[in-house]
C-alpha cells in the first residue's frame, strides 16, 4: 500500500468519524450509502480510486484505524479530561434485564375488578433491524439479475466499473458488521440511538454515475499473445536416378604394392619435369619413341613373348633331353671304381647347326661369366676349300639352336671373348682380318673390323687373345699370324689401330735375293698365349715347330727359343697354376711340356696322330686334355700316370671326322670338342678323370693353387733331376 | 621389329618341330589365343582354363611377396607336361609329351 494516500484515508476517516457523531442516529444503513456515495464521489480521479481501495483494504482493520483516528483527531466539543478522569472505572454490569422496560405495568382485572401490576414485561430492546437486500444466487431474482449482468457485461467500459462496484459493494457488506459494531459503541455512548430514527433517516441513495475502474493502480495490463506456428508441409521431388556400375576388384597384397610402385615412379617423374628445358627435347624423343611401340603393342604382337618363347625352346629341349640333363648333372660313373685309373667321357648333348655342317671347327672359348655359354668359331682348315664362316654361340640349355649366329664371308680362325665384358668375342679371319662382335647388338655384322688399310695381316690369323686394358682404359687385343706379324690392336673411339709387336724373324735364314737384296723370311706364328702373372712374356708357337719366348717390350728380339716341333706347334698353353710350366701341342704327333726356364721338354707324349689341340684342366694342375685328328680325345693326369694318358676315346660319330679343338668348363666337369664336320660334342668326364688326391687319415685334404703348384713340381723334379744328370 | 617378329615366329616353330612337343597356343593380354596349332574348340579350352590357373598361381606368388613374380608354370600330368611361361600379360603355353 502506497504512503501517499494515507492523508487522504485519514481524512476520509474524520470525516466519517465526524459524521458519525454529529449525526450519532445515523443509520449504519445509511452511513454505509453514504459510504458508496463518498467512494463514487469523484468519478475518474485516480487518487480517490485509491482512496475506495484503501476503505475496502483496510476495512479489514477496522479497529485500529478507528482507534487511531479518535485519539489523533478531537471533535472540537470533545470534554477535557483529566489523567484521573479518564483512568476513572466505571463498572457495569451486563444483565439480561432490559433497563428501559417498564417495571410498573398495571392491568385493571374485570374478574377484581381492580388494577393489578403485571410482573411479567418483555425484556426483549430492539436497536437495529434490516431487512436484507442481498439474494441468494440460485434464487429466481438472482438468476434474472445474472443474467441482466451478463448483458450489460458486453459494454465494456462502464460495466466493467458497475461490476467492479458491485464487488466493492460486497466488500463493503463486510464491512459494515464492523461499521455496525462501532456504530453500536457509538450508539451507547451517545445514548440516544433510536431505531425508528434510523429508520426515517434511510434515503434513497443518491444516483452516482457509474465510473470506470480499473483493476490495479499500476495500470498494468498483462497481455499474452501467441505467435502463429507455421504448418508443417512435406515437400517431395524425384530426381533422374544416377547411373549404376558394377565394379568388384580384389585388392591383394601385391595389387597395393603395385599401386605404391606406381605412384612412386609417378612421383620421380614429376620431379623430372622440375628440371631444367633442356631434357624436353630428349624427352619429346623418348615419348616418340614410346608411342610407336604402344602402337605396336596394342596389336597383338607376337614379340610380347619372345623372352617367354626362348624359356620354352630351352624347357621343350630340357623334357626332349631329359635324361641328358639328368647325367649332366647327376649322373657319376660306378665303373671307375673297379678301372683303378682309367677313366671315360660320357657324351652328352650334340651341337649341330644346319649352315655349319660343311664348316670345321676352328675355335671354342667358354664364356667367363656365363658357365653355360660358348663360342664357336667356323671355317676351314684346307686351304683349297677356304669358303665363308661362322660364329656361333650355344649354351648347355639349349643343344637344339644357337643362342647367337654370326655369320662372315671369311672363314673364322681363331676367337676369344672378354674376361670383363663377355659381349665382346674377338675373332680373326682366315683373310687376315681381326674384328669384335658385340653380342649385346643385333646385327650379324662384327662391331669393329680391321681392313686392309688398317694394318690387317696378309696370311690367316691363327690366334686372338684379349689383353688387359691399356693405360687409357682402351679395349685391346694381340693376334698372331703366319705372316709373322704379332699385332695388339686397340679399339679407340670405335676404331681399330694396330700396333706390330714383334716381328718373327728366323735365324740365319736371310736369303740372298737376286740381286743383292737380302729377304729376312719370317717366322709363321701359329700360336700364342701369355703368361697368367708375368704381363709382358708370352710364348709364340711357329709353322716351322719352333716357340719363342717373347717380351712385349722387345720387338725385334726374343727371349728364348725352343726347338720344341718338327711341324707346326698348333697350340701352346700356360698351366693354370704353375707359372713355369706350358704346355704345347703339334702335328708331328706330339704333345710336350716344358719348364720355361729349361730348354729341353719335361714330359713328351706320342699320341700317333697329329694333335689339333690342348688344354689344362681348370681343377687340377696335372689334368689335361688333347684331341688328336684320328678322332680320339686323350685325358691325362700326370699325377695319377706320368706316361699313358688315363682315358683315350674315340668321341666322333664318324670316323673320318678330325677333331679339331678342346676346352673344359671353368666350373662343371665337362669338355667341348670340336670336329671338322662342324659338331660341338659336350662329354662329361668321369670321376676317375678328375680325382683329387685321396683323403689320408687324420690330415685334411689341402686345396688351393699352392697345393696344386707343389703336385706338379714334385712331378717336375723326378724329371729334373734325371735330366740334369744326363745333362752332366 | 620385324626381324623380332620373325626372330619368336622362328623360335616357336623350332618348338613344334621338337619331338614330343603337341602343339603351342600364344594367349594375349585379353586372353584371346592369337596364334595356335589346335583345332578352334581344343584351343579355347586350354586358353581359358590355363589363363585363369596361370593368374591364379601369379596372384600366389606376388601376394607371398610383392617383388616376386611369376616366370613359369609347369604341369606335369599323365598323359602331358603343359608348359605356360608368362610375359607381359601374355601366355605362351606349349603342350609337351614327355619323352619315353
Amino acid at each position: 500500500m502506497a504512503i501517499a494516500p494515507y492523508r487522504a484515508t485519514r481524512l476520509q476517516a474524520v470525516r466519517s468519524l465526524g459524521d458519525r457523531l454529529d449525526r450519532a442516529k445515523l443509520d449504519l444503513q445509511e452511513e454505509r450509502q453514504y459510504h458508496q456515495g463518498l467512494l463514487k464521489l469523484y468519478p475518474k480521479n485516480g487518487t480517490l480510486e485509491v482512496i475506495d481501495e484503501d476503505v475496502s483494504t483496510e476495512v479489514g482493520e477496522g479497529l485500529d484505524e478507528w482507534a487511531a483516528g479518535k485519539i489523533l483527531v478531537k471533535p472540537p466539543d470533545q470534554l477535557e479530561l483529566t489523567e484521573a478522569e479518564l483512568k476513572e472505572e466505571f463498572t457495569r454490569i451486563l444483565t439480561a434485564n432490559n433497563p428501559h422496560a417498564p417495571q410498573n405495568i398495571v392491568r385493571y382485572s374485570f374478574k377484581e375488578r381492580t388494577y393489578k401490576p403485571i410482573s411479567y414485561v418483555d425484556q426483549m430492546a430492539i436497536h437495529f433491524s434490516l431487512n436484507g437486500n442481498m439474494i441468494l444466487k440460485d434464487s429466481d431474482e438472482g438468476r434474472r439479475q445474472n443474467a441482466r449482468l451478463s448483458i450489460e457485461a458486453e459494454k465494456p467500459p462502464v460495466e466493467d466499473s458497475m461490476i467492479i462496484s458491485e464487488e466493492t459493494e460486497i466488500k463493503d457488506e463486510e464491512s459494515t458488521e464492523d461499521i455496525q459494531a462501532a456504530g453500536e459503541e457509538e450508539a451507547e455512548e451517545a445514548g440516544t440511538a433510536e431505531v425508528a430514527e434510523a429508520a426515517e433517516a434511510e434515503e434513497p441513495p443518491p444516483l452516482r454515475p457509474r465510473e470506470r475502474k480499473l483493476a490495479n493502480q499500476f495500470n498494468f495490463i498483462e497481455r499474452a499473445s501467441k505467435t502463429l506456428n507455421n504448418p508443417l508441409r512435406d515437400r517431395a521431388c524425384q530426381s533422374e536416378p544416377t547411373p549404376c556400375k558394377n565394379f568388384s576388384a580384389t585388392a591383394n597384397q601385391w595389387e597395393i604394392y603395385d599401386a605404391y610402385v606406381e605412384e612412386l615412379q609417378k612421383m620421380e617423374k614429376s620431379k623430372e619435369k622440375e628440371k631444367p628445358r633442356a631434357h624436353i627435347a630428349k624427352k619429346e624423343e623418348k615419348r616418340r619413341g614410346r608411342k610407336s611401340t604402344s602402337l605396336e603393342s596394342q596389336s597383338d604382337d607376337i614379340t610380347k613373348v619372345s623372352k617367354a618363347a626362348k624359356i620354352m625352346e630351352r624347357m621343350v629341349n630340357q623334357n626332349t633331353f631329359d635324361d641328358i640333363a639328368q647325367d649332366f648333372k647327376y649322373f657319376e660313373d660306378a665303373s671307375d671304381e673297379y678301372r683303378d685309373q682309367q677313366g671315360t667321357l660320357l657324351p652328352l648333348w650334340k651341337f649341330q647347326y644346319d649352315k655349319t655342317k660343311r664348316l670345321a671347327v676352328t675355335a671354342i672359348s667358354w664364356n667367363p661369366k656365363y658357365k653355360d655359354l660358348f663360342a664357336v668359331g667356323y671355317g676351314s682348315y684346307d686351304f683349297m676349300k677356304q669358303s665363308r664362316g661362322m660364329l656361333l654361340l650355344y649354351t648347355m640349355k639349349n643343344p637344339s639352336f644357337p643362342e647367337y649366329i654370326f655369320s662372315s664371308e671369311s672363314g673364322i680362325m681363331c676367337l676369344d671373348i672378354h674376361n670383363a665384358h663377355p659381349h665382346l668375342v674377338a675373332v680373326g679371319f682366315y683373310d687376315g682380318n681381326v674384328a669384335i662382335y658385340n653380342l649385346k647388338k643385333p646385327s650379324s655384322q662384327p662391331s669393329y673390323k680391321s681392313s686392309a688399310k688398317s694394318g690387317k695381316h696378309t696370311d690367316p690369323v691363327w690366334q686372338v687373345k684379349w689383353q688387359k686394358d691399356d693405360m687409357d682404359n682402351n679395349l685391346n687385343f694381340f693376334s698372331v699370324s703366319s705372316d709373322g706379324r704379332i699385332v695388339s690392336w686397340t679399339l679407340v673411339k670405335n676404331e681399330l689401330v694396330h700396333t706390330d709387336v714383334i716381328k718373327l724373324s728366323v735365324e740365319g735364314t736371310t736369303m740372298q735375293g737376286p740381286e743383292g737384296l737380302q729377304l729376312q723370311t719370317l717366322g709363321c706364328g701359329t700360336s700364342f698365349d701369355f703368361h697368367k702373372k708375368i704381363d709382358y712374356l708370352f710364348l709364340v708357337g711357329t709353322e716351322e715347330g719352333k716357340i719363342y719366348k717373347c717380351s712385349k717390350c722387345y720387338s725385334s728380339q726374343f727371349l728364348d727359343v725352343f726347338e720344341a716341333h718338327h711341324m707346326a706347334v698348333d697350340a701352346v698353353s700356360w698351366n693354370p697354376y704353375h707359372m713355369k710350366v706350358f704346355i704345347s701341342c703339334s702335328s708331328d704327333w706330339t704333345v710336350k711340356i716344358w719348364d720355361h726356364t729349361i730348354k729341353t721338354p719335361m714330359f713328351i707324349y706320342d699320341l700317333n696322330s697329329a694333335v689339333g689341340d690342348v688344354a689344362w684342366s681348370p681343377y687340377s694342375s696335372t689334368v689335361f686334355a688333347a684331341v688328336t685328328t684320328d678322332g680320339k680325345a686323350h685325358v691325362f693326369d700326370l699325377s695319377v700316370n706320368k706316361y699313358e694318358a688315363i682315358c683315350t676315346q674315340v668321341v666322333v660319330a664318324k670316323k673320318k671326322n678330325k677333331i679339331t679343338h678342346v676346352q673344359f668348363n671353368p666350373v662343371y666337369p665337362v669338355v667341348i670338342i670340336g670336329d671338322d664336320r662342324g659338331h660341338v660334342t659336350c662329354l662329361k668326364l668321369s670321376p676317375n678323370l678328375r680325382r683329387m688326391p685321396k683323403e689320408k687319415k687324420g690330415q685334411e685334404v689341402k686345396k688351393g693353387p699352392e697345393v696344386e703348384i707343389a703336385k706338379l713340381d714334385k712331378l717336375l723334379n723326378l724329371v729334373r733331376e734325371p735330366a740334369g744328370q744326363a745333362g752332366k | 621389329m620385324a626381324e623380332a617378329k620373325a626372330e619368336v615366329e622362328e623360335t616357336l616353330k623350332r618348338i613344334e618341330a621338337h619331338k614330343g612337343v603337341v602343339g603351342t597356343i600364344v594367349v594375349n593380354a585379353e586372353g584371346i589365343p592369337i596364334r595356335t596349332t589346335f583345332d578352334n574348340s581344343t584351343t579355347v579350352q586350354y586358353a581359358g582354363l590355363l589363363q585363369q590357373l596361370t593368374m591364379k598361381a601369379r596372384s600366389t606368388v606376388r601376394d607371398i611377396d610383392p617383388r616376386n613374380d611369376l616366370t613359369f608354370l609347369r604341369i606335369r600330368s599323365k598323359k602331358h607336361e603343359i608348359m605356360v611361361a608368362p610375359e607381359n600379360e601374355y601366355l605362351l603355353i606349349v603342350i609337351q609329351k614327355p619323352c619315353e
